[in-house]
């Protein structure tokens, strides 16, 4: 048996763990709170010589040894027990009790989830792993989807998809998010796993309709082709034709982040050959006429992503178009609206007779005022998620507030992401939802201004609250009405809500935040700063304050080598920390580097500025099984 | 202005016309052109630091950095060009005489140019930069590590255009603090949203389709090569082709069948018996410049013209391409009966235009004469 128990802060079976929900959503952080239990997974490292119960038929000790009974027994309950256990928390508490456990544990995992690319290579994992169905995989720091990294940066799939067509033939589902991904590597993809059966791409690049050809024209068992937020060039094929047309299992099709035109007959045949498909969401290159002629096809749908939601452009003014709300009227399962690409304000009420059962709304691309969500809103009664554009301004988020008793996720995006415009929505909003919607559990909310107050309301009223994100627009922006920094609503925050585990912060905020920040955080996992802080004492609240701290991205802040260095004790038990236009210094990051050789310090320059300079524009860090990749470009260095 | 009216006193004689004529759309032309390279080369810069001249067309550098652009040199203020030296500083004027730009008016410019080589040469407004260049410019904090005083941009007299102001906001900020406390402009990555949230404002008001950034990039052009996206015909993945990795079009084509040889068979497989026959490596590609093979090379220029590729010197055809393709040369013949009429047609619109102008400018020239 392993003598020791406790916590050690080496890595990391916690690279394996992943959340029980397999749902990825835009910026999803749901893992469960790191397990402290870390263990050394290199194998040799946790074998004992104990004797008793750990030892079984592999152990490598005496010739005359004679298996007993009992233990094969015990093994093959156990192989059979483990098969249940799903959490990948258990999964890794149970693989650290002895040596047969952990080697059955293995044996029996079915879903792998590797939290960042790079902190294991493809090897260990399917040499450990051998039977796995169910890959997930993440790749680049979210902060890269603003472009404050250069591209190419690395994240690639391909020494995946190598290792796994290897050891993984009847792989079934692979997930991946801010990963590149090539038409190589899709075709390698859609050769090597006959069974194939659900591909979901959340943020991802660097492939083209060609491969997605491949995948649709091969993987005779797809049931799932999520393309979420990824980019896809045009390479002037039309994949969708290359679903096979004697028909498919297709259950989703999201392709709503493509951008190129498709060949609406293929779709309409797809559609057609498709019976089980219940989630479809389209391009802008549909429009509402196509929708509609699709939606008469599919009234089983569920989850329906309403492509342009604007009339083509060769229909006149003021012809008889198709009868929409009959057609909406006809899907009656609908629970899930989203696209309104294009739209045109007037057919919004066409939706109407599905918004009884809507559970999520996703109007976060649709241009229309508080005037035409009114008479929307006010149906959805069992509205559970909400995304929208500020152009509804406050009076309709006060709407929202007024029928959405069941919220649980808001999100409203800045119509136009400027610093110095007025703004539509503010703290009058945001009070608004904190009186009406009582059980939020998380929210993600652009503004150009906000009050302290508004936020201790929310705090105070939304207990449940798990995921706060405030995004005041205008840099370094104090409480307009007092004038003051942010600090108390932000502090007001991690206090009251008891359950908080990601918090973005923004406005003007002094080094008072951080310090109720790393006082009540105590189970914060993910925390984005940006311009904010006096001093280096910010950033060691944080470190020393919250133990469950797993991603840390900072930017444009005041701290420096002696905050960077206070977080040593804590940086193994970290997934990463991101930090640049800070005031790091390469001096500093090569101390970090050098105090833990188990941590990969990448310092990013800008590619227009290769020398090597004192100061260091993006630090990127986090722990790792491999040492330095091999595939860095030239504008990265690793300490 | 002067200059030029000298020359027409004599009676014109009708050759004497072309030439002008072609000055004339010369100027036009460069004007135009140079002032898309201007958006094009410029890029923001820092007090002091040199302007990268890239561009390969003949400049007299050494005359430019004596010209004052506003930045340079830390310690200068803007420096006007002094009279004597006015000719050089206005791009496709020299010949002509002093037509003062638009954006910037001199103290006093009236002496007639002197007789110099034509020099295409950079404007004074250095300073035009893209918000992209903008954004990025802020961003690389660390090139303000530079704190020099920047010198007060344009005294009274002189007319500067908005960008250059705005950009001259942005050294404002470099040199103040590096982490841009006070910068009021944009900055990258900020607010947090991804680029596909960001169009949305352009589009509305009309509710017309939103003109979303193209994510297509058929040509990539970085300092190591040119990539261009090769399609054949049949086969469902795309490849890229770095033109810059070949000299010659012999070489293009054998790297084409390479690239395809075995993809193609591949798809000849797959879609005759659904197994790969590892064993056949498929026939090669060839004949693919003239014709004589089972496919065609062609490719997209930056008009978006299909052209048969080998045609223009290789040069030419680099800096034009945008997109390959391999065709089947049964496909191909269809293609070059509808370009060579295409080409007839071009030609007759051609001379057209030249004897239709030719015509009015003999009508001017005699009106004049009877006045």
């Amino acid at each position: 048996m392993i003598t020791n128990k406790k916590p050690r802060s080496s890595d990391t079976d916690s690279i394996y763990m992943r959340d029980d929900r397999t749902e990825m959503s835009e910026d999803d952080d749901r893992s469960p709170s790191p397990n402290s239990i870390t263990h050394d997974s290199s194998p040799t490292r946790t074998y004992t010589t104990g004797s008793g119960p750990g030892t079984g038929p592999g152990s490598s000790s005496v010739p005359e040894y004679l298996a007993p009974c009992p233990d094969q027994v015990l093994e093959n309950v156990l192989e059979n027990v483990l098969w249940f256990l799903t959490s990948r928390k258990d999964r890794n508490a149970a693989s650290l009790v002895c040596r047969s456990w952990y080697r059955v544990e293995a044996l029996t995992r079915s879903d792998l989830f590797i939290g960042n690319c790079y902190a294991v290579s493809p090897k260990r994992a399917t040499s450990r792993f051998t039977r796995i169905r169910s890959v997930t995989l993440k790749g680049r720091p979210r902060f890269a989807d603003f472009n404050l990294m250069p591209p190419n940066w690395g994240a690639h799939l391909a020494p995946w998809v190598s290792a796994m067509a290897l050891t993984y033939p009847w792989l079934e589902k692979v997930h991946l998010k801010r990963m590149s991904v090539t038409d190589d590597d899709l075709a390698l993809l859609a050769e090597s796993f006959s069974g194939f059966k659900e591909l979901v791409l959340v943020c991802c690049d660097g492939f083209g309709t060609s491969g997605l050809a491949i995948v649709a024209s091969r993987c005779r068992q797809l049931k799932v082709l999520d393309l979420i937020e990824s980019e896809v060039s045009d390479d002037d094929v039309d994949w969708i034709s290359y679903f096979p047309d004697t028909g498919t299992c297709l259950e989703s099709l999201i392709f709503d982040c493509v951008e190129c035109p498709i060949d609406f007959d293929a779709l309409e045949r797809l559609v057609a050959n498709s019976p089980s498909l219940k989630k479809l969401r389209l391009n802008r290159h549909v429009s509402m006429g196509q929708l509609h002629r699709l939606m008469v096809q599919a009234p089983r749908l569920t989850h329906l992503g309403t492509g342009s939601f604007s009339p083509s452009e060769d229909v006149a003014q003021g012809e008889q178009g198709p009868d929409y709300v009959s057609a909406f009227a006809g899907c009656k399962s609908i629970v899930c609206l989203s696209g309104f690409r294009e739209i045109i304000p007037d057919y919004l009420p066409a939706i109407n007779p599905v918004c009884a059962n809507l559970t999520s709304l996703n109007l976060s691309y649709a241009n229309v005022s508080a005037e035409h969500l009114k008479p929307i809103i006010s149906n959805c009664h069992k509205l559970q998620i909400f995304w929208v554009l500020d152009s509804i301004c406050d009076e309709g988020l006060q709407a929202v507030a007024a029928t959405c008793k069941e919220l649980r996720e808001l999100r409203v995006f800045p119509f136009e992401a400027r610093e110095d415009i007025e703004g539509p929505v503010s703290e009058v909003g945001l009070q608004a939802v904190s009186e009406g919607c009582r059980k939020l559990q998380s929210i993600l909310y652009f503004c150009q201004r906000m009050t302290n107050a508004a936020v201790v309301a929310m705090s105070k009223n939304c207990p449940d609250l798990v995921v706060f994100r405030l995004c005041i627009m205008g840099r370094h922006r104090p409480d307009h009405v007092t004038g003051e920094p942010m600090d108390e609503g932000f502090g007001a925050i991690v206090m009251n809500c008891k359950k908080l585990t990601r918090l973005a912060v923004s406005g003007l905020l002094t080094d008072r935040a951080f310090a109720y920040i790393g006082k009540y955080g105590k189970i914060v996992r993910t925390l984005s700063v940006a311009f904010a802080g006096d001093s280096d004492m910010g950033l060691k609240y944080v470190l020393e304050g919250c133990p469950r701290l797993q991603k840390l991205e900072i930017r444009d802040s005041p701290f420096g080598d002696a905050a960077l260095l206070s977080g040593l004790h804590h940086y193994y038990n970290m997934r990463f920390l991101w930090m640049s236009a800070c005031n790091l210094s390469n001096q500093g990051c090569q101390q970090i580097a050098q105090a833990l050789p188990r941590l990969v310090v990448e310092v990013i320059k800008h590619e227009d500025n290769l020398d090597m300079d004192e100061n260091v524009d993006t630090l990127y860090m986090y722990r790792s099984l491999e040492g330095p990749r091999d595939d860095v470009p030239r504008f990265v260095s690793i300490l | 202005m002067e200059g030029f009216s000298k020359n027409v006193e004599a009676c014109p004689r009708l050759l004497d016309l072309i030439p002008k004529e072609r000055e004339l759309l010369g100027d036009r032309e460069d004007e135009r052109s140079s002032s898309e390279e201007k958006k094009l080369e410029l890029r923001l810069g820092l007090p002091g630091e040199d302007w990268p001249l890239k561009n390969t067309r003949e400049r007299h550098e050494s005359q430019l950095n004596s010209f004052g652009y506003f930045t340079n040199g830390n310690n200068q203020t803007q420096k006007f060009p002094s009279s004597a030296d006015n000719s050089h500083v206005w791009f496709n004027q020299q010949q002509k005489g002093q037509v003062a730009p638009p954006f910037l008016t001199f103290p006093s410019s009236t002496t007639p140019p002197t007789a110099t080589a034509p020099q295409q040469s950079l404007p004074v407004m250095a300073k035009e930069s893209s918000q992209p260049c903008c954004n990025k410019a802020v961003v690389e904090l660390q090139q303000c590590a530079e704190k020099k005083a920047f010198s007060p941009p344009a005294p009274a007299n002189t007319a500067v255009p908005n960008s250059s102001q705005k950009s001259l906001e942005f050294y404002h900020q470099f040199t103040a603090d590096r982490r841009c406390l006070t910068a009021p402009g944009p900055v990258v990555g900020w607010p947090p949203i991804r680029s596909f949230r960001k169009n949305l404002a352009s589009s509305s008001g009309s509710y017309s389709k939103p003109t979303v950034e193209s994510l297509n990039k058929p040509v990539e052009t970085c300092k190591k090569g040119l990539f261009v996206k090769i399609n054949m015909e049949g086969v469902p993945i795309g490849r890229k082709v770095d033109l810059k990795a070949y000299d010659s079009y012999e070489k293009l084509s054998s790297a084409v069948d390479e690239l395809f040889r075995g993809l193609l068979a591949a798809q000849i497989d797959s879609s005759s018996n659904g197994i790969m026959n590892k064993q056949e490596e498929g026939k090669a590609i060839t004949g693919v410049l003239d014709g004589s093979g089972e496919y065609t090379l062609v490719y997209e220029d930056n008009e978006g013209d299909r052209m048969l590729v080998g045609d223009v010197p290789w040069h030419m055809f680099v800096s034009t391409v945008k997109r390959l393709r391999v065709l089947k040369s049964s496909e191909v013949s269809a293609l070059s009966r509808e370009w060579k009429h295409q080409a007839r047609e071009g030609a007759r619109e051609l001379c057209e235009q030249i004897a239709m102008n030719f015509a009015v400018k003999i009508l001017h020239r005699s009106l004049n004469e009877r006045t």
